[in-house]
């Protein structure tokens, strides 16, 4: 028999490339299991311990981090998803002066490197005397996350026939109702997907925050932080629950998909 | 339009002195226009005559650079298009994709707070023929069911002027006419006002009661079908309503009855009633089927005008009919329509034919065929680089 090389190589390359991508995460999660004292490196015995009594370690610093972190994400994703919906329409739908650079502008912050952005950011709130806490935060995330918001909005709101926003003013809807009814609920999967985004790329974010944070720590600072006397337990505990609860909302999400275009598909 | 009762019956609407500019090009010079309420009106005309800008700004969509707009005797030209007793069915249909075809129809009535808007809806519905498929979405949909759709979401709320935006474009040509039909049927059904705008003059001539031929932002002629076929007022009209003969030439001779014209040298007589000019240069036309196409000269006859002898250059064969093109020299070619009453085509290519008509089937235009366009087009350097400029724009916001 003929040893095919092609038949082989893409499902043994697909293999790899899958181990390369669950190791880290197979290990922070079978780790978050282990009996650890002051380091997480070697495995010393299963226990849920630290599953249950998370919040108990170092005065319960890793839960106060990870907190700060879920509050950080939630205030700057409500911002930058409300204004960067807000921008992407008025940048599609109408013709002003500046436009283009406005456009420019907000891509800059997605073109910048974040040691910039976030070094900037620090000596700007230094000279402006704004001291360093949880709303610098929050403002430095907007910042970014609005520029991501913005180019997906856009997208979906270039995608929306005008003639529908005029049907509906054609029949007999406000100005508030066509944006209610027609409006809003067409764009809604475009400014969903950019809440992710912007929650996402806030929780995950250590570089500018890490320049402008003072004394708050965040999930990711933390870890930094403590990765130089070893990570406990906990903080892999953390981690394995917002992958596991990140994957349910993906399967949930498909699950319902399939189940709709299913249901569809018998009604036609 | 008050909240929680329906128009009483369709409204006449009338346009004052309505210019519509945008920036870099005109798309309406100077249009008045009156439509009677329970009328079926069409606005015909090729591509970029104005028609759809028209029924934007009847619909409210546009604002108009001037002039008044009136509905049922109201100026409505400064109320905001949720404001007017309108409703339009558009060209894409824009229906909503993330309702049921229900609450589609529903839409209007429970803006405007009318009572049982769910039982009105499926009584729309019903109407046209689509009840089973209420609970459905619109890209269920095949076009046809779209467009009956759009067509219940429309008339449900009645309107007391309706607006339709070539709805019939994207259907096949049998759908089409059932369509049509149908719009017809419920024109009479509910009497509403219908403003049809189209660049189909087939349909427009046999849907509506009265046709307004529309070129370059102006209304060239406007009248019954019949009235509009057979006496063409301009070139433009003779050549987009059907096919026409025209024929250009000095008159030589006029009495009170007639005037007859000199055309490359053959006397052509045409109706004085039916000629807009009676000196001059004028330009006279025949329609092409009002031909009779002879194969020896005909006898004298003062009733009936003869042209000839001439070639046949072409003949195409269509079932029903003939078409003929026959070149004359010194006036070039002329079209024929031939009735096929025996088998077969009677001339061929390259036969020796003459071609008579009957006085009264002549029409005298108030233009010539090769007329100036109405008003200036909008092609200076200037305005094409302000178009060229706003659609690079949009090109680029787009990529």
């Amino acid at each position: 028999m003929k040893f095919s090389l092609g038949k082989w190589l893409l499902p043994l390359y697909t293999l790899l490339a899958l181990i390369f991508l669950m190791v880290p995460i197979v290990y922070t999660f079978v780790f978050s299991f282990n009996d650890s004292q002051k380091s997480n490196i070697t495995w010393r015995g299963f226990t849920f311990d630290k599953w249950l009594n998370v919040c108990q370690v170092q005065n319960g610093a890793v839960c106060e981090a990870f907190g700060n972190s879920i509050l950080i994400g939630v205030v700057a994703t409500v911002a930058a998803t409300t204004l960067g919906t807000m921008i992407a329409i008025a940048l599609v739908r109408y013709r002003f002066r500046f436009r283009s650079q406005t456009s420019l502008l907000l891509f800059l912050p997605m073109a910048t490197p974040e040691v910039v952005l976030g070094a900037g950011l620090a000596a700007q709130f230094l000279s402006v005397g704004v001291p360093k806490d949880m709303v610098t935060i929050i403002l430095a995330h907007t910042m970014f996350c609005i520029s991501f918001v913005v180019v997906t909005v856009k997208a979906r709101v270039a995608g929306l026939d005008p003639a529908l926003e005029e049907a509906g003013r054609d029949l007999y809807g406000s100005a508030t109702q066509v944006f209610a009814r027609i409006t809003f609920p067409l764009l809604l999967p475009g400014i969903l997907a950019a809440a992710l985004l912007s929650f996402a790329l806030s929780f995950d974010d250590f570089i500018i925050t890490n320049f402008n944070s003072g004394p708050v720590t965040t999930f990711p600072k933390y870890i930094y932080v403590s990765a130089a006397r070893g990570i406990p337990a906990e903080a892999n505990v953390i981690a394995s629950a917002v992958f596991i609860f990140a994957l349910v909302i993906v399967i949930t999400a498909q699950v319902s998909r399939a189940a709709r275009a299913k249901r569809l598909a018998k009604q036609g | 339009m008050s909240s929680g009762e329906f128009a009483s019956a369709g409204a006449d609407l009338e346009l004052v002195g309505i210019q519509k500019r945008f920036p870099g090009f005109t798309a309406i010079e100077h249009l008045d226009l009156k439509i009677p309420a329970g009328s079926f009106f069409a606005l015909l005309g090729p591509s970029g005559c104005g028609k759809t800008t028209t029924l934007r700004l009847v619909a409210g969509l546009e604002e108009p650079t001037a002039g008044r707009i009136l509905i049922g005797g109201t100026d409505v030209t400064n109320q905001k298009s949720f404001q007017r007793p309108v409703n339009t069915v558009f060209q894409s249909y824009a229906l909503f994709p993330h309702m049921t075809v229900l609450e589609n129809v529903a839409f209007g009535l429970r803006r405007r707070r009318i009572g049982d808007p769910v039982a009105k809806a499926h009584e729309a519905l019903r109407l046209v023929e689509l009840d089973h498929l209420a609970s459905r979405r619109p890209q269920q949909l095949s076009g046809g069911q779209q467009q009956r759709v759009a067509l219940a979401r429309a008339i449900v709320n009645r309107p007391a002027l309706l607006l339709l935006d070539e709805p019939l474009g994207a259907l096949d040509l049998k759908l089409r006419r059932q369509m049509q039909l149908e719009l017809k049927t419920i024109q009479e059904e509910v009497g509403l006002t219908f403003l049809h705008v189209t660049h189909d003059q087939e349909e427009a001539m046999t849907m509506a009661d009265t046709v307004a031929v529309m070129n370059k932002g102006r209304i060239e002629q406007m009248g019954a079908p019949e009235e509009l076929y057979e006496l063409p007022r301009t070139a433009f009209v003779a050549n987009f309503l059907g096919q026409s003969n025209l024929f250009t030439g000095p008159v030589v001779g006029s009495t009170s009855e007639a005037i007859s014209v000199d055309v490359a040298g053959q006397k052509v007589v045409v109706p004085a009633a039916r000629a807009h000019r009676h000196t001059g240069e004028v330009t006279i036309g025949v329609r092409p089927e009002k031909l009779t196409l002879h194969l020896t000269e005909p006898v004298d006859d003062v009733a009936r005008n003869v042209m000839g002898p001439g070639h046949v250059v072409d003949v195409s064969f269509s079932g029903v009919s003939t078409q003929y093109i026959v070149e004359v020299p010194g006036i070039g070619n002329l079209i024929v329509f031939a009735q096929n009453m025996a088998f077969g085509p009677v001339a061929h290519e390259g036969s020796e034919v003459w071609m008579s008509w009957n006085i009264e089937h002549g029409f005298g235009l108030e233009d010539d065929a090769s007329a100036e366009p109405r008003f200036e087009a909008d092609d200076t350097t200037r305005s094409i680089a302000t178009q060229k400029r706003s659609s690079l724009l949009t090109e680029l916001e787009g990529a």
